[in-house]
C-alpha cells in the first residue's frame, strides 16, 4: 500500500447524501476478478446516459472541478460491503473522500485501500460545499500525522479522528495481513485454549 | 459482571487486544462466494500464504449464477470465469464448494443456516454485506470486504474495533398481515439508514421471541439497511429446534455441550446498552417503500412524506412519485420473490396461500426465485410448484438473482418492481429500475392484481 501523509489538492462537490456503493460502482462491473481498472466505472450510471452519452449535469462531467479529494453529502458508502467500490474511486484518482458521515463497511474498505475517509462536521462540510463551489479552485489540505483538513479560502480548519493504528498503517504502507501474519503463534494458542476448554468440559 | 449477549459472543473470540487500537477478532466460519474472493486469493497467491485454516471456510456460487437452464455451460464468459475460477480456487486450497447445480447450492445466508453450518455463539463473516442474516442465530455474524476475506484466508482472524451495542424491543401482538419483512421496514422507516452505524444491534421483545427462525433471518438480514454492522437475537428452544438434526449440526455429546453454552448466552437482565429503541407490535402495518433507500418507507396505506430536502426530492424524481401522494392502485409490471431476505420456504408459503386458485394479472412479470436447491426441492415437495405455475408464474432456479441483477435477470429501465429483496437503491435491479420493498405476502397481491393493494382491506 502506498504511503500517506497528507496532500493539498483542489476537489470535487458531491452534494448528495446517502450515496449507496451500487452507485459508486454498480453490480455488473463487479465479475472481474482482479482489482485493476474499476475507476472508468465510478459512478456510472450518474456519469452516463443508458445510451452511453455523457451526462453533462454529474459533476464528474464538469471540467471546472477536478483534484484528488471527494466531498460528499452525509451516510456515504452505504449499502453492499463491495471493496470495488474503494477499487473503483481509487483508480479514478481520489485519494481523500470527505463526508460528515461514512457507513461502516466502506470505511474499512477506504483504509485498507490507502484512500482516507475524513469525517468532518455537518456545518463544515456545509462551508466546505459551498466554498469549492464558488471559487472551484479552492486548495484543501488534509493533514494525516496532524489530523486536521483545512482550507484556506475560507480559514476552515478542522481536526478529525482516526484510530491510531490505522493512521501509522496508512503512514507506513502497512496492510492488515502483514500485522496478523505476524501474530499467528498467538492465534494458533487461542485455538488450543478453546479446543481444551471444549474437550475437557 | 453484567453482559449483552453481543458481549458474550465477542469477548470470547477476542485473541488480542491492541493498546489504543483494535483487536484481533478470532473468525469461526468464513463463507464465500464468486464475486468478493478472487482478488482475496489472488492477495495470498502474491504473498505466497497458504490458506491458515481451509476447513473452516466454505464456499458457495450465488450472485453472479443464471436461474435458467443452470445444466447448461454460462453464456456470459465474464460471469462464466468469474465462477470457474472460484472452483479452481478453492479445489486448490482444499475448501468445500457447493457449486452450481450441487444440491447444497444456494444464496450464502439461505444455504449455510440450512446445512446448520451456523451455530448460536459463533463468529461468521462473509464478503457480503446481508452476513448479519446469521445472527437470527445469537451468532455474531457481519460482512466484510474483500481486503479483509484475505485477513481471513491468511490467520483465520480480523483487526476489528468492537461496535457499540443497540438494542431494538418491539412488544405485542403483530396484526394480521404484518410480516417479519415489515417489522425491519417499519423500523427503519423509523430510526433511518444510519442509526445503527458503528453499533452492533440485538432484537428483543415477543415479538421476535414468537418469530420463527426464517422471520428472524429475514429482520437481521435486513439491520446493515440502517447501518448496524449485525443484528442479534437470543438463542432461544426455536433457534435449538432448527439447528438440531441439521448436516453439520453437533451431535450427541458434543450438542448437550453446545446446548448448555448457548442457553448462556442472552443478554443479563441488568446489562446496559448504548442505545435503545422501544415500538410497540399493534403501530406496525404491511410496509411498501416509496424511494431510493430503504429507510423511504410508508404503511401500504399511508401517503408519502412531504420533506423539503433535496436528496428526498431527488429519490422521489428518479421514482416519479410525488409528496403527498398514496402508492395505492399504482400500476406495476414486475414482481420479485426472492433475495436472502425472503427466499425460504415460509416466504414460498405465504405467497402460495395467496395466489392459490387466482390468476396474476396480464401485464405482469412475476419471478419467484428461491434461496437454494433445498428450497426448491420443498417447492415441488410441498405442491407449492403446482400453484405458481397454474397462477402464471415463473418459478426459477435458485441464486440472489434480481436483487442485483448481476445476471440476466433484470428489471427494465423505467419500470417499477415490487420487490422482497432489501435494497431498493437506484439501478440496484436494472440500469434505471425502480423498486419497492414489500413482503412475500403484498409482493404476491400485487403479481394476481397487477397494481398495489390496500392488503390491510383485503385481508380483512
Amino acid at each position: 500500500m502506498e504511503k500517506f501523509i497528507s496532500i493539498t489538492s483542489r476537489a470535487v462537490p458531491l452534494a448528495v447524501e446517502n450515496v449507496d456503493t451500487d452507485q459508486i460502482i454498480p453490480a455488473r462491473f463487479l465479475k472481474a476478478t482482479d482489482r485493476e481498472g474499476f475507476g472508468e466505472h465510478l459512478f456510472k450510471d450518474w456519469r452516463y446516459h443508458k445510451d452511453g452519452s455523457e451526462n453533462n449535469d454529474f459533476v464528474l462531467n464538469d471540467s471546472t472541478y477536478s483534484g484528488e479529494i471527494l466531498i460528499a453529502g452525509h451516510n456515504f458508502g452505504c449499502g453492499s460491503s463491495r471493496e470495488h467500490a474503494a477499487w473503483a474511486l481509487s483508480d479514478y484518482g481520489f485519494k481523500v473522500i470527505v463526508s460528515s458521515f461514512f457507513a461502516d463497511i466502506f470505511k474499512g474498505n477506504a483504509l485498507n485501500n490507502g484512500v482516507l475517509p475524513v469525517q468532518v462536521s455537518p456545518n463544515f462540510l456545509e462551508k466546505l460545499l459551498k466554498t469549492i463551489e464558488e471559487n472551484p479552485e479552492t486548495q484543501i489540505e488534509v493533514n494525516l500525522e496532524d489530523q486536521y483538513i483545512a482550507s484556506s479560502t475560507f480559514g476552515g480548519h478542522e481536526s478529525f479522528e482516526i484510530d491510531s493504528y490505522k493512521k501509522t498503517c496508512l503512514m507506513n504502507g502497512y496492510d492488515d495481513i502483514d500485522f496478523l501474519v505476524s501474530k499467528r503463534a498467538e492465534i494458533e494458542l487461542f485455538e488450543k485454549r478453546k479446543e481444551l476448554a471444549r474437550v475437557s468440559d | 459482571m453484567s453482559k449483552t449477549l453481543f458481549d458474550k459472543v465477542w469477548d470470547a473470540h477476542v485473541v488480542h487486544k491492541i493498546k489504543d487500537g483494535p483487536q484481533i477478532l478470532y473468525i469461526d466460519k468464513h463463507l464465500i462466494h464468486e464475486v468478493t474472493s478472487p482478488q482475496a486469493f489472488n492477495e495470498l497467491e502474491k504473498r505466497e500464504l497458504p490458506i491458515f485454516r481451509p476447513q473452516q471456510v466454505v464456499a458457495t456460487a450465488d450472485h453472479n449464477t443464471p436461474t435458467k437452464d443452470q445444466h447448461l455451460p454460462i453464456k456470459d464468459k465474464l460471469s462464466r470465469k468469474q465462477l470457474s475460477q472460484l472452483s479452481e480456487n478453492c479445489k486448490k486450497n482444499g475448501i468445500q464448494l457447493y457449486e452450481l447445480g450441487h444440491k447444497y447450492n444456494g444464496i450464502v445466508h439461505v444455504m449455510a443456516p440450512e446445512l446448520g453450518i451456523t451455530h448460536p455463539g459463533m463468529s461468521i463473516v462473509c464478503g457480503d454485506s446481508h452476513t448479519s442474516t446469521h445472527g437470527a442465530f445469537g451468532s455474531i455474524a457481519f460482512g466484510i470486504g474483500t481486503s479483509q476475506v484475505a485477513q481471513v484466508f491468511a490467520s483465520q482472524c480480523l483487526l476489528l474495533t468492537k461496535p457499540k451495542s443497540m438494542r431494538i424491543n418491539v412488544n405485542g401482538k403483530l396484526k394480521k398481515g404484518v410480516l417479519p419483512k415489515d417489522v425491519i421496514l417499519y423500523i427503519i422507516s423509523q430510526i433511518g439508514t444510519n442509526a445503527g452505524t458503528g453499533y452492533f444491534c440485538e432484537y428483543a421483545g415477543d415479538v421476535f421471541e414468537n418469530m420463527s427462525m426464517e422471520g428472524r433471518m429475514t429482520v437481521c438480514n435486513m439491520s446493515i439497511e440502517m447501518g448496524a454492522r449485525g443484528g442479534i437475537i437470543a438463542p432461544d428452544q426455536t433457534t435449538f429446534d432448527y439447528v438440531k438434526g441439521r448436516k453439520f449440526a453437533p451431535e450427541g455429546q458434543e450438542w448437550k455441550h453446545q446446548l448448555d453454552y448457548w442457553k448462556s448466552l442472552p443478554t443479563n437482565t441488568d446489562a446496559e446498552f448504548d442505545k435503545e429503541y422501544t415500538f410497540n407490535a399493534e403501530d406496525i402495518e404491511p410496509m411498501i417503500t416509496f424511494g431510493t433507500n430503504p429507510g423511504m418507507g410508508i404503511k401500504i396505506n399511508g401517503l408519502i412524506p412531504e420533506k423539503n430536502d433535496a436528496s428526498f426530492e431527488k429519490s422521489l424524481k428518479y421514482m416519479d412519485f410525488k409528496k403527498g401522494e398514496s402508492l395505492i392502485h399504482k400500476p406495476i409490471n414486475y414482481v420479485f420473490i426472492g433475495s436472502c431476505t425472503n427466499s425460504r420456504i415460509e416466504d414460498f408459503r405465504v405467497a402460495a396461500e395467496y395466489i392459490k386458485g387466482k390468476k396474476k394479472a396480464e401485464n405482469i412479470t412475476a419471478w419467484l426465485v428461491p434461496g437454494s436447491k433445498q428450497v426448491e426441492q420443498q417447492i415441488e415437495a410441498e405442491g407449492l410448484k403446482t400453484i405458481f405455475t397454474e397462477a402464471g408464474f415463473e418459478l426459477r432456479q435458485p441464486g440472489c438473482s434480481a436483487c442485483l441483477a448481476m445476471n440476466d435477470d433484470k428489471i427494465p429501465a423505467g419500470e417499477y418492481c415490487v420487490s422482497t429483496s432489501n435494497r431498493n437503491f437506484e439501478g440496484r435491479q436494472g440500469q434505471g429500475s425502480r423498486t419497492l420493498l414489500a413482503s412475500p405476502l403484498l409482493a404476491a397481491a400485487t403479481a394476481i392484481e397487477g397494481k398495489i393493494i390496500d392488503i390491510t382491506t383485503h385481508l380483512n
